[in-house]
């Protein structure tokens, strides 16, 4: 474990020497503060024009969403140089013949990303803390906990299929570019059939990522299934990254 | 110790090692020569666990390389041809980060002190990115010696480096391989003379040739060689010498240098020297040509292999 440890915070320090990776905080932070900015604004009018009912309660539904749907096109730009760069410049040759084990050295470099992208979840609590003590009833707190464990498993899903494909490039263009493809197929295309083949639809609605996030866990919702679907997402995702990293060896 | 057995690798339908055996003890420097894409760094990459082979075997440190890979790797320092460094990371972050990664204690003493050793500790906070081919060629080194392995395998550990680090760095092989199992490459072959206790010369994937420095030189020389020199005229000198008994063959230069072969163990050079006097030349030089390494190498890495099979 000490080596996926050692290798995940390799990288997480790495990112904050990349300029890519600020990039990627910088415009989802940025959005996100204009996303909080429209919230706010729309709870204000909605108070304001009361006397339909009390106003609704304050959400941060919106503000994990976004982020969700941020993290599908922007991960892959953090994604793509993980293990690429390692095979292009020739140091995963020191990686492969120091003690470490070929899914050690993918599960710390998920790990590293992982550790950055919750770097970025925690800055935005900011944005749940405030709305909270903004509105009177304070918000939903459990639904916020549901939405904010929803996200990690998106992002670690993201994160780990990023990995897998960074493994098996040298090239970090060709990686961000096959990275966007998956994450947009899971994100977007799966779900598209599933209206049109009948009962074959469930299959591709299950596949579909973006349902198990915003119709449950986004909600407050937490399903056995749902969970169990990001989990098979990581696992995937490292294992196809472990494999590429044992098909380089045989090369 | 390394013991290899049988060693063959393919990359697809390209054979890069073909049965290669041999053995390296403790306290050893071997050396392994050859032309570019003779299987120097494939044998390496098996060495070290990197990559598997297609068929035989190989023990480093007593463990096997397939099956126990990783003890193998723990004990084992490799510096890889390309040299692969971190560029955005300084030179002791590098080093403590393989220090952890082999999970040595105090890693970042660990760095330092093996910084010391290979002479970076000035430069210990400078980023690799910034630090010249010499001196990123330390740092590989470094990174191979931290743990303090019980086999050393280096690639071409001298390239890069300039003179006067070609020696320190030599030194530092030779002092590690007085207790350590080192095996190097390089096409350098002074190199291989200077620190090797053994040489391996390896063509296509085969070893050619294999033994020592010392003896490599005296058993591939069939016969001895002498050349000489006169003041002027050195007309008809090559017959003044070919009347000498024991001289197999002459080949005169034009120069007024006369080469001469004669069969080993039976030196001919002061009857040479007095039938030259004798026939009034003016004797200037007298000198024996030892064959180098340099040529060995070439001969046994000719294409004909006349002179393998000599060997073989």
């Amino acid at each position: 474990m000490s080596n996926v440890w050692t290798i995940a915070r390799r990288e997480y320090s790495r990112f904050f020497t990349s300029p890519i990776a600020y990039v990627v905080g910088f415009v989802m932070l940025l959005t996100l503060g204009i996303m909080f900015a429209i919230t706010i604004l729309y709870f204000r009018q909605n108070a304001l024009g009361a006397g339909y009912g009390p106003p609704p309660a304050p959400d941060m539904s919106g503000i994990t969403g976004t982020f969700a749907f941020l993290s599908v096109l922007m991960l892959p730009a953090l994604t793509m140089r993980l293990v690429s760069e390692e095979n292009r410049m020739g140091t995963m040759e020191l990686l492969l013949t120091a003690p470490v084990r070929d899914w050690e050295l993918i599960v710390g470099k998920w790990l590293g990303g992982l550790l950055y992208m919750l770097t970025l979840l925690g800055a935005t609590l900011i944005y749940a803390f405030i709305l909270h003590v903004l509105e009177t009833p304070g918000i939903d707190q459990q639904q916020l906990l549901t939405s904010y464990l929803g996200l990690i498993l998106v992002v670690a899903s993201l994160l780990s299929l990023g990995v897998g494909v960074s493994a098996m490039f040298n090239n970090q263009i060709a990686a961000f570019f096959v990275t966007l493809g998956v994450f947009i197929f899971f994100w977007w295309l799966v779900g598209f059939p599933a209206s049109y083949v009948g009962s074959a639809g469930d299959f591709f609605s299950f596949l579909d990522m973006k349902t198990h996030f915003y119709d449950s866990m986004n909600q407050g919702v937490i399903n056995l299934s749902d969970l169990s679907y990001f989990g098979s997402m990581i696992a995937l995702g490292l294992f196809a990254g472990t494999t590429a990293v044992e098909v380089r060896r045989w090369g | 110790m390394i013991k290899v057995q049988g060693l063959t690798k393919d990359y697809g339908a390209r054979r890069a090692v073909s049965d290669l055996t041999f053995e390296a003890r403790q306290g050893e420097v071997v050396g392994f020569l050859g032309p570019n894409g003779a299987g120097k760094t494939t044998t390496m990459r098996i060495l070290t666990g990197y990559m598997p082979p297609t068929e035989g075997s190989a023990q480093v440190a007593g463990f096997d390389v397939v099956e126990e890979s990783l003890e193998v790797r723990k004990r084992v320092g490799y510096l890889p041809e390309t040299v692969p460094l971190y560029t955005d990371m300084t030179a002791v972050e590098y080093l403590t980060f393989m220090a952890d990664l082999r999970r040595l204690p105090e890693a970042e003493d660990r760095a330092l002190e093996t910084l010391e050793l290979v002479g970076m500790d000035s430069r210990a906070g400078s980023y690799i990115g910034s630090l010249s081919k010499g001196m990123r060629q330390r740092i590989g080194l470094a990174q191979a010696l931290i743990h303090h392995p019980e086999v050393l395998i280096l690639d071409e550990p001298t390239i890069g480096l300039d003179p006067a680090q070609v020696v320190e760095v030599r030194n530092l092989i030779r002092e590690i391989g007085k207790q350590r199992t080192v095996l190097l490459s390089t096409h350098i072959l002074t190199e291989a003379q200077q620190i090797c206790d053994r040489v391996l010369i390896i063509n296509k994937g085969r070893i050619v040739a294999e033994d020592t420095p010392q003896n490599l030189q005296s058993r591939l020389v069939g016969s001895e060689r002498a050349s000489v020199r006169v003041r002027g005229d050195s007309d008809g000198l090559s017959k003044v010498i070919q009347k000498v008994k024991g001289v197999r063959s002459t080949q005169a230069h034009g120069d007024g240098t006369v080469e001469f072969q004669f069969s080993p163990g039976q030196d001919v050079r002061p009857e040479v020297a007095q039938a030259i006097v004798g026939a009034g030349y003016e004797l200037l030089e007298l000198q024996a040509v030892g064959m180098s390494l340099e040529e060995i190498f070439l001969e046994l890495t000719r294409e004909d292999g006349q002179s393998r099979r000599k060997e073989r």
